[in-house]
């Protein structure tokens, strides 16, 4: 046993992470390549991914299965909104100020719906996010039901259009790129281990003196800040907000759950899997109108019954391989 | 000096009661074994010692400080560990950092990552260190449940059936294991239905049916009490 050491990467992880890398630098240099078109195009799918990954850290990892995330993205768009029209800021430095305040607010309501477990959490979540639509409704301040836009000189600030879009453009990959490597380091650490634990087994964890309602609360309130944050940058590239928009369940919820359903909940790599594969469908086949709805619905069930762990965890239960390793390897 | 006391436990479910008016001491050094039939509310007894559990009456004490309504993780860290009878292994995570998590978040966690090791290899299971916990044998589950709670380091350690199923040879080394635990000064409460197992190593054996103690003493009394004949064999033995 003195020949033990602990590994946490394989061979095949570095290479992945390198190929990983340069993936990643070429993404990130995207408006030098891409149209205006496919610029907004790469920034959705950054938003779609981020979300994802935020989901798949509440509900993959801390087994909290909420269905009203769409709740903080709507509050983030809210907030941004409000940050720029009555405190006059720059709408990008609300971004933070939003992340702060969504994750303020995330502790009442965690204190509520945290009493609920299993199917009442999820109805319990959605519930808050249909409060927050309301409210949202009845502040004239914002809008009221109809909405508003951003004035045209607060965009202006931000630059030329091509200027604007590329900053626009940075920040969200900075915001996804941080949202993913937040889940993975946060999966390396002593709290990775816990919510592993808690993942697969939370009677057994908690017997062997992981604080599982600490972990959860944490998680709770992480995923809050930076859905919070997206949803912020989210209406600063659609320029106007309303209530039904805002906290639109399908959009910020539904979508995102399909995704990582599909592409593997409770790994890193099954949200990158499932946006990419979403983004595919959606650009063949969103011209379908109902149907297309139709067919991600089939899909996601099949999935579901011929792969429960998703696409990610068919190809794993193959291979032994991650591109972002969490685990432990004993070598002698 | 007394490790564990529980004092007049009451636990229902529904109209079901699972336990009833419970009292019981454990030293620190026994090797206490607890027999009876299957739906006795022995597991139960053990979920309220852990905290997975709350009693509705009564109280539990712990190494001098009332535990009653303390979390599960907290009691851990104070020194109880267990098994599961039915195993709960971390399926997706493999086995050393099954044993990992125990050693992690337990009672002492100095060095997690070489305590985890040395473990492993006092368990006997190194040569699946890196198997993932889901593919593991019924056998093989049943031993890491016990490694990974004396990952834990607990004071107190609570075995929950892990006898059951096991081969002759495969029974001697884990009582082997169980002496060596004990040995080094780790207080034991053993459920077992696997009887000769349990009374090579108990030092006091404690009766249970429906949620009551029935009896209590040294294994030879107690299995000789008329009693436990009644309960094992039918009125007509006692």
């Amino acid at each position: 046993m003195q020949h033990a050491t602990i590994t946490r990467s394989t061979q095949a992880s570095r290479i992945a992470g390198i190929l990983a890398l340069c993936f990643l630098v070429y993404i990130g240099a995207a408006p030098w390549w891409a149209g205006s078109a496919d610029l907004r195009l790469i920034t959705e799918i950054l938003f779609y991914l981020a979300l994802a990954s935020m989901w798949n850290l509440l509900a993959g990892y801390a087994g909290l299965i909420s269905v009203g995330q769409h709740a903080y993205v709507g509050l983030g768009g809210y907030l941004m909104f409000s940050c720029v029209l009555f405190l006059g800021m720059n709408p990008l430095w609300s971004i933070p100020v939003a992340g702060v305040a969504g994750a303020l607010i995330s502790i009442p309501v965690a204190w509520l719906v945290f009493r609920l477990k299993g199917p009442y959490f999820a109805i319990g979540t959605w519930v808050v996010a249909e409060v927050f639509r309301l409210s949202a409704a009845q502040m004239s301040s914002v809008g009221g039901g109809s909405g508003l836009s951003i004035p045209v000189a607060v965009m202006r600030d931000l630059g030329r259009k091509p200027d604007r879009e590329m900053l626009i453009y940075f920040t969200a990959f900075a915001l996804c790129v941080g949202a993913i490597l937040l889940v993975y380091f946060l999966l390396r650490s002593r709290v990775g281990l816990a919510l592993t634990a808690i993942r697969d087994n939370e009677v057994a964890s908690s017997s062997l003196g992981v604080k599982i309602g600490r972990i959860k609360l944490f998680v709770y309130v992480a995923a809050a800040a930076v859905t919070t944050m997206i949803g912020a940058l989210i209406f600063v590239t659609k320029l106007r907000i309303s209530p039904d928009a805002a906290f639109s369940v399908n959009d910020w919820t539904v979508f995102v759950i399909f995704i990582v359903v599909i592409g593997g909940i409770g790994t890193i790599e099954g949200p990158i899997i499932g946006t990419l594969l979403f983004f595919l469908l959606r650009e063949f086949l969103a011209d379908l109108g109902a149907i297309y709805l139709m067919i991600l619905g089939a899909m996601a069930i099949g999935i579901m019954l011929a792969a429960p762990k998703g696409l990610w965890g068919l190809l794993v239960s193959r291979y032994d391989f991650s591109i972002f390793p969490v685990g432990y390897r004993v070598r002698r | 000096m007394t490790l564990l006391d529980l004092q007049d436990l009451q636990k229902s479910y529904g109209a079901l009661a699972v336990t009833q008016n419970f009292s019981m001491s454990v030293e620190q050094g026994d090797l206490v074994g607890i027999l009876g039939p299957n739906g006795a509310g022995k597991t139960t007894l053990f979920n309220q010692i852990t905290g997975t559990v709350k009693p509705d009456h009564g109280e539990v004490w712990f190494d001098g400080e009332m535990v009653t309504q303390m979390d599960a993780s907290k009691r851990c860290q104070m020194g109880i560990a267990r098994s599961f009878q039915v195993p709960h292994p971390f399926v997706g995570m493999t086995v050393y950092e099954n044993i990992l998590v125990g050693a992690t978040f337990g009672r002492s966690s100095f060095d997690p990552r070489k305590q985890a090791l040395e473990i492993m290899d006092k368990t006997g299971m190194d040569d699946k260190a890196n198997q993932l916990a889901g593919s593991l044998t019924l056998l093989d589950r049943k031993r890491l449940e016990m490694a990974r709670a004396l990952a834990a380091d607990p004071k107190l350690l609570l075995l929950d059936e892990i006898a059951g199923g096991l081969t002759d040879s495969e029974c001697v080394s884990l009582l082997n294991t169980i002496r060596e635990v004990h040995e080094t000064g780790v207080t034991i409460i053993w459920i077992e239905h696997v009887v000769h197992a349990l009374m090579s190593v108990a030092k006091r054996l404690v009766v249970v049916d429906f949620g009551r103690k029935v009896t209590e003493g040294d294994p030879e009394t107690v299995m000789n009490s008329p009693e436990v004949k009644s309960i094992y064999m039918g009125e007509d033995a006692a």
